[in-house]
Protein backbone atom coordinates (compact mmCIF):
# COMPACT_ATOMS: atom_id res chain seq x y z
CA UNK A 1 0.00 0.00 0.00
CA UNK A 2 1.23 3.46 -0.88
CA UNK A 3 0.05 6.97 -0.15
CA UNK A 4 -1.76 6.94 -3.50
CA UNK A 5 -3.80 3.92 -2.39
CA UNK A 6 -4.71 5.57 0.91
CA UNK A 7 -5.90 8.59 -1.08
CA UNK A 8 -7.94 6.25 -3.31
CA UNK A 9 -9.60 4.72 -0.20
CA UNK A 10 -10.61 8.14 1.07
CA UNK A 11 -11.95 9.07 -2.33
CA UNK A 12 -14.02 5.84 -2.41
CA UNK A 13 -15.24 5.79 1.17
CA UNK A 14 -15.63 9.43 2.05
CA UNK A 15 -16.39 10.90 -1.35
CA UNK A 16 -13.93 13.76 -1.30
CA UNK A 17 -12.32 14.65 -4.61
CA UNK A 18 -8.94 13.05 -5.26
CA UNK A 19 -7.30 16.45 -5.10
CA UNK A 20 -8.81 17.21 -1.70
CA UNK A 21 -8.10 13.72 -0.39
CA UNK A 22 -4.47 13.97 -1.50
CA UNK A 23 -4.08 17.37 0.10
CA UNK A 24 -5.40 16.18 3.45
CA UNK A 25 -3.39 12.94 3.50
CA UNK A 26 -0.27 14.97 2.75
CA UNK A 27 -1.14 17.39 5.54
CA UNK A 28 -1.73 14.57 8.04
CA UNK A 29 1.72 13.05 7.44
CA UNK A 30 3.38 16.48 7.34
CA UNK A 31 1.82 17.36 10.69
CA UNK A 32 3.03 14.05 12.14
CA UNK A 33 6.56 14.67 10.84
CA UNK A 34 6.70 18.19 12.29
CA UNK A 35 5.45 16.93 15.64
CA UNK A 36 8.04 14.15 15.79
CA UNK A 37 10.78 16.53 14.68
CA UNK A 38 10.01 18.59 17.79
CA UNK A 39 10.63 15.44 19.81
CA UNK A 40 6.99 14.95 20.77
CA UNK A 41 5.34 11.57 20.76
CA UNK A 42 2.20 10.76 18.80
CA UNK A 43 -0.41 8.39 20.17
CA UNK A 44 -2.94 7.01 17.72
CA UNK A 45 -5.37 4.89 19.70
CA UNK A 46 -6.09 1.61 17.96
CA UNK A 47 -2.94 1.87 15.87
CA UNK A 48 0.12 2.64 17.95
CA UNK A 49 2.50 5.21 19.38
CA UNK A 50 5.36 6.94 17.60
CA UNK A 51 8.03 7.81 20.15
CA UNK A 52 11.23 9.84 19.73
CA UNK A 53 14.03 8.44 21.88
CA UNK A 54 17.34 9.98 22.78
CA UNK A 55 20.34 7.71 22.22
CA UNK A 56 23.63 8.33 23.98
CA UNK A 57 26.94 8.44 22.11
CA UNK A 58 28.74 5.11 22.02
CA UNK A 59 31.75 3.51 20.44
CA UNK A 60 30.83 1.37 17.50
CA UNK A 61 32.91 -0.73 15.20
CA UNK A 62 33.00 -1.08 11.48
CA UNK A 63 32.18 -4.79 11.17
CA UNK A 64 34.18 -5.03 7.96
CA UNK A 65 37.44 -3.43 9.08
CA UNK A 66 37.15 -3.75 12.86
CA UNK A 67 37.91 -0.05 13.09
CA UNK A 68 36.41 1.81 16.06
CA UNK A 69 34.25 4.83 15.39
CA UNK A 70 32.30 7.10 17.68
CA UNK A 71 28.57 7.04 17.13
CA UNK A 72 27.13 10.45 18.02
CA UNK A 73 24.31 11.07 20.46
CA UNK A 74 21.17 11.22 18.36
CA UNK A 75 17.43 10.91 18.40
CA UNK A 76 15.63 7.97 16.82
CA UNK A 77 12.00 7.19 16.11
CA UNK A 78 10.38 4.01 17.34
CA UNK A 79 6.89 2.69 16.72
CA UNK A 80 5.07 0.78 19.43
CA UNK A 81 2.06 -0.98 17.92
CA UNK A 82 -1.15 -0.92 19.94
CA UNK A 83 -2.67 -4.13 21.29
CA UNK A 84 -5.56 -3.61 18.86
CA UNK A 85 -3.21 -3.63 15.85
CA UNK A 86 -1.33 -6.68 17.12
CA UNK A 87 -4.60 -8.56 17.51
CA UNK A 88 -5.83 -7.44 14.07
CA UNK A 89 -2.75 -9.03 12.51
CA UNK A 90 -3.47 -12.36 14.17
CA UNK A 91 -7.26 -12.47 13.91
CA UNK A 92 -7.45 -15.46 11.58
CA UNK A 93 -6.76 -18.11 14.18
CA UNK A 94 -3.01 -18.12 13.69
CA UNK A 95 -2.50 -16.09 16.84
CA UNK B 1 -0.59 22.19 18.45
CA UNK B 2 -2.42 21.49 21.69
CA UNK B 3 -0.71 18.94 23.87
CA UNK B 4 -1.99 16.31 26.27
CA UNK B 5 -1.24 16.38 29.98
CA UNK B 6 1.86 14.22 29.78
CA UNK B 7 3.11 15.84 26.59
CA UNK B 8 2.77 14.43 23.14
CA UNK B 9 -0.04 14.51 20.67
CA UNK B 10 -2.99 12.15 20.35
CA UNK B 11 -5.34 11.50 17.45
CA UNK B 12 -7.77 14.28 18.34
CA UNK B 13 -4.88 16.79 18.63
CA UNK B 14 -3.76 15.68 15.17
CA UNK B 15 -7.29 16.12 13.80
CA UNK B 16 -7.54 19.62 15.33
CA UNK B 17 -4.16 20.64 13.90
CA UNK B 18 -5.02 19.41 10.40
CA UNK B 19 -8.50 21.00 10.51
CA UNK B 20 -6.88 24.30 11.50
CA UNK B 21 -4.95 24.28 8.24
CA UNK B 22 -7.98 23.35 6.12
CA UNK B 23 -10.52 26.06 7.02
CA UNK B 24 -12.90 24.96 4.27
CA UNK B 25 -13.35 21.51 5.82
CA UNK B 26 -15.51 20.63 8.81
CA UNK B 27 -13.70 19.12 11.79
CA UNK B 28 -15.98 16.09 11.48
CA UNK B 29 -14.78 15.48 7.91
CA UNK B 30 -11.13 15.69 8.93
CA UNK B 31 -11.90 13.23 11.72
CA UNK B 32 -13.43 10.78 9.22
CA UNK B 33 -10.41 11.11 6.95
CA UNK B 34 -7.83 10.61 9.70
CA UNK B 35 -9.74 7.55 10.92
CA UNK B 36 -9.93 6.23 7.36
CA UNK B 37 -6.15 6.60 6.98
CA UNK B 38 -5.36 4.50 10.04
CA UNK B 39 -8.15 1.99 9.35
CA UNK B 40 -6.94 1.38 5.82
CA UNK B 41 -3.39 0.98 7.09
CA UNK B 42 -4.57 -1.56 9.69
CA UNK B 43 -6.54 -3.41 6.98
CA UNK B 44 -3.52 -3.51 4.69
CA UNK B 45 -1.26 -4.90 7.42
CA UNK B 46 -3.83 -7.48 8.50
CA UNK B 47 -3.83 -8.90 4.97
CA UNK B 48 -0.04 -9.03 5.10
CA UNK B 49 0.40 -6.05 2.79
CA UNK B 50 3.38 -3.74 3.20
CA UNK B 51 2.81 0.03 3.48
CA UNK B 52 5.22 2.61 2.18
CA UNK B 53 4.70 6.30 2.93
CA UNK B 54 7.51 8.09 1.18
CA UNK B 55 9.36 10.52 3.45
CA UNK B 56 7.71 9.04 6.52
CA UNK B 57 8.48 5.35 6.68
CA UNK B 58 7.29 1.85 5.90
CA UNK B 59 5.30 -0.74 7.81
CA UNK B 60 5.51 -4.45 7.27
CA UNK B 61 4.41 -7.64 8.93
CA UNK B 62 7.04 -9.95 10.33
CA UNK B 63 6.31 -13.53 11.22
CA UNK B 64 7.51 -14.94 14.53
CA UNK B 65 7.85 -18.72 14.36
CA UNK B 66 6.12 -20.87 16.96
CA UNK B 67 8.30 -21.62 19.94
CA UNK B 68 8.00 -23.22 23.32
CA UNK B 69 8.27 -20.73 26.11
CA UNK B 70 8.11 -20.89 29.85
CA UNK B 71 5.92 -19.12 32.34
CA UNK B 72 8.57 -17.28 34.38
CA UNK B 73 6.40 -17.40 37.51
CA UNK B 74 5.54 -21.08 37.56
CA UNK B 75 8.31 -22.51 35.39
CA UNK B 76 5.60 -24.28 33.41
CA UNK B 77 6.22 -24.96 29.71
CA UNK B 78 3.84 -23.21 27.36
CA UNK B 79 3.75 -23.27 23.59
CA UNK B 80 3.65 -19.94 21.80
CA UNK B 81 2.09 -20.24 18.35
CA UNK B 82 3.06 -18.47 15.16
CA UNK B 83 2.54 -14.72 15.53
CA UNK B 84 2.54 -11.82 13.12
CA UNK B 85 3.97 -8.57 14.42
CA UNK B 86 3.94 -5.13 12.81
CA UNK B 87 7.34 -3.59 12.13
CA UNK B 88 8.00 0.08 11.32
CA UNK B 89 11.08 1.42 9.61
CA UNK B 90 11.53 5.18 9.62
CA UNK B 91 12.04 6.81 6.22
CA UNK B 92 15.25 8.63 5.32
CA UNK B 93 13.79 12.14 5.32
CA UNK B 94 12.11 11.78 8.71
CA UNK B 95 15.12 10.02 10.24
CA UNK B 96 17.35 12.94 9.24
CA UNK B 97 14.87 15.49 10.56
CA UNK B 98 14.59 13.77 13.93
CA UNK B 99 18.25 12.88 14.39
CA UNK B 100 19.37 16.22 15.86
CA UNK B 101 22.94 15.06 16.46
CA UNK B 102 26.20 16.95 16.97
CA UNK B 103 26.59 17.46 13.26
CA UNK B 104 23.63 19.80 13.58
CA UNK B 105 21.41 17.78 11.26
Amino acid sequence: MTKAEIIEKIYEKVGFSKKESAEIVELVFDTMKTTLERGEKIKISGFGNFVVRQKRPRIGRNPQTGEEIEICARRVLTFRPSQVLKIALNHDGNA
Amino acid sequence: MRQGKEGGVNKSDLITAVAGQMPNLAMKDVEIIVNTIFHSMTDALSTGDRIEIRGFGSFEVRVRQPRSGRNPKTGENVSVGLRRVPFFKVGKELRERIRDDERGA
